[in-house]
């Protein structure tokens, strides 16, 4: 994908729903997840499409992302009527890229086949690893027969765009069975591979357990594996296109390209964020607070975020910087390289100007590049303009 | 005025926890001078710092009203004495105002150093001592011990030993009158020459500085015009008064008195602890004995984190001076840390004590230095230079002398081989052994200052789990084989890090320096080679290996302003982290790279 067509992505406004229903919740998850609440999924699907009919009225959504949770674990007809109200609400453009998210321990071909006939055209597994030790760290119960069986399902009911999740650098986990892993999944023939660093996060079992001394993944290692990683999946034909996804030309995907790019999305659902009109907000995230809000017919938003001026510049940043193809220069990156900060980052690599763009070529430091970009002063010059005061030669 | 034969001035020298402040309070209670209403624990221990820590470090003092057993009424002034050791010149100038010491012993615990080095003042300064034991009623005390250590240490009856619980009250009526038996009343020349003793002063915010005086000869009056003997000012005595201890004016008071004085002096420096106050009309012509300047022995370079706040650091050491004419300090430039000053002060626990308070009080973030002590270098041409910072050791010279310091440790016996171990790990000269009874020895050593300046007092805890006290003199300088170390991060000599040690123990203590910096110093952009050397040459070596991952795996729509809220927080973290050339060190680093560790 070519810098200006990730950059048109701005101009496309995307949808995200949220399913926070799941079978079990994984020890390193935490998201707005609820597992053994099954019987509150038609109840919450009902709120979701009272959220979407009452909710902005912008037109010709260009991608959808249904992600959770598991949105496989609640029924395609639920699903369906959500996608109706969006279609509704908003109008799905011809063309337009939908996307679900799916487990492969229950992924059946008549759901695939029901998924495809309500509209959704690309599927995204939550396959993790091909090792059963990893798998079993990680909490899930498929094998990596299911997973296989999953692909196969999929391509055959007709989804156009298939990825795989992967989950790379736990403590269990040795440089064979990462590669094993990764041939494996090269030898799907997958569209797009997403390898994600396992990460520890606080408040989850796996965060109170690595608290309580257990193993907890190295840094360093995880390193390597991101390397063999881009070297496994680029020689089968998957170019990375940002920090943690590879793809085949033409599969990256879309909403996601959306967001960084900075552009408008729509989010509904428990814990769903949205970014629109230069300001990005966030639903409740409890299911019951999130229902209750929107059955008393009040908008269910737990905070916001405005983006104005220097503060979008910064956003832009922030959000694209993680993309291979980086950000156009503008006042921000201008910024960055005038500061010690920015100097010494270009020094060691981390950063290079290439054309009229910013770039990391070292995407495992992003994070220091990013919290050199959230300082960023605005330059005297640009604030004087903003405020209309005059500038003396 | 009153009159002296019912007067009695008294000090009480105790350990830390041993009780002081509670017997304090316990005195005023049962002689009415605070009322049981106006009562808080610890009434005499007025600052934050002292109430947590449990330690006196500005003396107070009290005027007590007691009616006694002999029917008559008596004054009974406490003047109490703080109780560290890094204030032995303010203990010595407390007891030059009394002619008696209590000095109060744990029951349970024993007798400990600072308090025998307290002791051993009074007996020296000519004071009348009655020991007593404190806690009486806690069920760990061993009165037969402890009454035996008392004696050992300063010979007498085991029967005159009193016995108190400051928490009860138990046995304070009996004190009380064996404070009107045994101490001595003041003698004082009423028709004299004015001389009064300054054993203490404080800046008050509205009145100026209020100093402390004890009258020995002739007497003072509101409206007189007085002289400082040392400093040669001279003021009229714009008020004074009793501390009941509420501040009570009086007009007139005379040989044996215990005053406030109030000058309207503004600059505590101007006022000196020690100094003799005369009548500026009829003056003595000799001062009274004991004055000295006090002379800082450890130094450490305080800078702010942020350069920005040293004008502001500036402010606050000047503003502490105002009640601690102690604190000196000289600007000094780092280049690893920027601007900020050489900060001298009288011991350990008062470095200890600035520091909090400037961080506290004054709302600072500080890098502060490793302690380093004073050392005389001979130049070339023969002349001696005293260098306060490690950083200012000449190339060349022709030796160098570190201050020596006499050390008493009082330990239970069974410590005394590590307490040796360490001790002369340390390059102590062991002097002698003292046994107090069969399980308290008091160990003498002769040990260079930088040698305990650091971390000896926290290993000597840790070696007796607790037990050992430490209390140290100044003692003569020496002539040693020191060198100094220098820490190079990046191959740039980092100035702040820079220490004199002795040339027997530079390699162990680089390798110290260089492993506990690679844990100290997070992993960063580069590679960062950690080296300790000796002029040029390079003693040891570490790396702390450049950072190869840092990024969240994860960064959808979701995530955004979290994220961003995240990666903020860890940028602030990082503001307290110097920048040393090219690499980021935590300010911790500074201090903790030399302290004692679980794992040494």
């Amino acid at each position: 994908m070519t810098p200006e067509d990730a950059d048109r992505h701005f101009g496309v406004v995307g949808v995200y729903v949220h399913i926070p229903f799941c079978a079990r919740i994984c020890p390193y998850c935490d998201f707005a997840v609820v597992a053994g609440k099954d019987h509150l999924a038609p109840r919450y699907i009902e709120a979701l499409v009272a959220e979407i009919g009452g909710g902005e009225s912008r037109r010709g959504i260009g991608a959808v992302y249904v992600g959770g949770g598991t949105p496989s674990h609640v029924e395609p007809r639920l699903l369906g009527l959500t996608l109706e109200a969006v279609e509704r609400r908003h109008g799905i453009a011809s063309g337009a890229e939908v996307s679900v998210e799916a487990n492969p321990e229950d992924f059946t071909k008549d759901l695939a086949r029901g998924l495809v006939a309500l509209g959704f055209t690309r599927v995204s597994f939550g396959a993790q690893s091909f090792d059963p030790v990893v798998l079993g760290y990680l909490g899930r119960r498929h094998t990596p027969e299911d997973i296989t069986r999953s692909v196969e399902t999929a391509r055959t009911a007709g989804f156009g765009s298939v990825s795989v999740d992967l989950i790379y650098g736990s403590p269990v986990e040795d440089p064979a069975s990462w590669e094993d892993t990764l041939a494996r999944a090269v030898d799907l023939g997958t569209d797009h591979v997403s390898c994600y660093a396992l990460t520890v996060e606080q408040g989850t079992p796996l965060g109170r357990s690595v608290a309580s001394g257990e193993a907890a993944p190295d840094p360093d290692i995880q390193a390597d594996r991101h390397e063999l990683a881009g070297m496994r999946l680029s020689a089968a034909g998957l170019g990375r296109y940002e920090v943690s996804n590879w793809a085949t030309g033409g599969h990256e995907c879309r909403y996601n390209h959306i967001v960084w790019a900075q552009g408008e999305y729509l989010g509904y659902g428990a814990s769903a964020h949205g970014h629109l009109d230069g300001v990005r907000y966030r639903n409740l995230r409890r299911l019951d607070a999130y229902i209750a809000a929107v059955e008393r017919g009040v908008r269910p938003l737990a905070g916001e975020e405005l983006l104005r001026g220097w503060d979008a510049e910064i956003d832009r940043l922030f959000v694209g910087l993680r993309r291979v193809v980086g950000v156009a220069e503008g006042p921000g990156t201008a910024a960055l390289m005038e500061t010690e900060e920015g100097q010494l980052l270009e020094h060691a690599g981390v950063v290079s100007r290439r054309g009229d763009r910013l770039v990391i070529d070292r995407p495992l430091l992003t994070d220091m590049v990013q919290r050199a970009v959230l300082g960023l002063p605005e330059p005297w010059a640009q604030a004087a303009a903003a405020n209309n005061v005059s500038v003396d030669a | 005025m009153s009159d002296q034969t019912r007067i009695r001035n008294f000090s009480i020298i105790a350990h830390i926890d041993h009780g002081k402040s509670t017997l304090a309070d316990r005195l005023l209670e049962r002689t009415g001078a605070v009322s049981p209403r106006e009562m808080r624990d610890q009434v005499l221990d007025t600052m934050d710092l002292e109430r947590e820590r449990g330690i006196t470090i500005k003396a107070q003092t009290v005027r007590i009203g007691y009616h006694a057993g002999d029917g008559d009424d008596y004054v009974l002034n406490l003047i109490d004495t703080p109780g560290h050791v890094d204030f032995s010149y303010e203990v010595s100038r407390s007891l030059a105002a009394c002619e008696g010491a209590l000095l109060l012993a744990d029951a349970a615990q024993g007798v400990q150093a600072q308090t025998v080095a307290n002791a051993y003042l009074a007996i020296e300064a000519g004071l009348e001592v009655i020991p007593a034991l404190n806690k009486i009623d806690l069920a760990a005390a061993d009165p037969e011990r402890v009454t035996t250590e008392l004696v050992n240490i300063l010979g007498g009856s085991p029967d005159a030993v009193l016995h108190l619980s400051a928490k009860t009250g138990a046995g304070v009526d009996r004190l009380l009158e064996t404070i009107i038996a045994r101490i001595p009343p003041p003698s004082g020349d009423a028709e004299a020459p004015l001389r009064a003793l300054v054993f203490d002063s404080y800046f008050d915010a509205y009145r100026g500085v209020v100093c402390y005086l004890r009258v020995v000869d002739g007497s003072l009056g509101v409206g007189d015009a007085i002289r400082f003997m040392a400093t040669g000012e001279t003021h009229d005595a714009s008020e004074i008064g009793y501390l009941t201890p509420k501040a009570v004016p009086v007009g007139r008071v005379g040989p044996g008195e215990v005053v406030y004085l109030i000058t309207g002096v503004k600059e505590i420096d101007r006022i000196k602890v020690g100094d003799t106050v005369t009548s500026a009309r009829a003056a003595a012509v000799v001062p009274l004995p004991g004055y000295t300047e006090p002379k800082p022995m450890v130094f450490s370079g305080i800078f702010p984190t942020d350069g920005d706040d040293y004008p502001k650091l500036r402010e606050a050491l000047e503003k502490l001076r105002l009640n601690d004419a102690s604190l000196s300090w000289e600007p000094e430039t780092s280049r690893a840390l920027g601007f900020g000053f050489r900060v001298g002060f009288l011991g350990l626990l008062h470095m200890e004590i600035v520091r909090e308070r400037l961080e506290r009080e004054y709302d600072l973030d500080l890098v502060a230095t490793a302690p380093s002590v004073a050392y005389s270098v001979r130049l070339p041409p023969g002349e001696e230079q005293v260098i306060k910072s490690p950083q200012d050791l000449p190339e060349e010279h022709r030796g160098v002398s570190e201050p020596f310091v006499r050390a008493m440790i009082l330990t239970p016996t069974e410590y005394v081989g590590p307490i040796m171990e360490l001790a002369t790990g340390r390059r102590a000269v062991v002097g002698g052994m003292n046994y107090l009874s069969p399980e308290r020895v008091e160990l003498d050593f002769e040990i260079p200052l930088s040698e305990i300046v650091f971390d000896f007092f926290d290993l000597l805890k840790s070696k007796t789990k607790g037990y050992a006290t430490l209390d140290y003199e100044p003692l003569d300088y020496r002539q040693a084989d020191l060198v100094k170390v220098d820490i190079l991060l990046n191959g740039q000599a980092v100035d702040a890090f820079s220490a004199i040690v002795h040339r027997d123990h530079a390699e162990e203590y680089g390798k110290r320096m260089t492993t506990r910096l690679r844990s100290l110093i997070p992993r960063q952009l580069f590679d960062v080679p950690i080296q300790a050397a000796i002029g040029g040459r390079v003693i040891s070596r570490e790396t702390v290996k450049a950072r190869r991952k840092d990024v969240t795996a994860k960064c959808y729509g979701g995530d955004i302003t979290r994220k961003k809220k995240l990666l903020q927080k860890q940028k602030e973290g990082k503001k307290r982290m110097k920048m040393v050339g090219s690499v980021e060190v935590p300010q911790e680093a500074f201090v903790a790279a030399l302290r004692v560790d679980d794992d040494l």
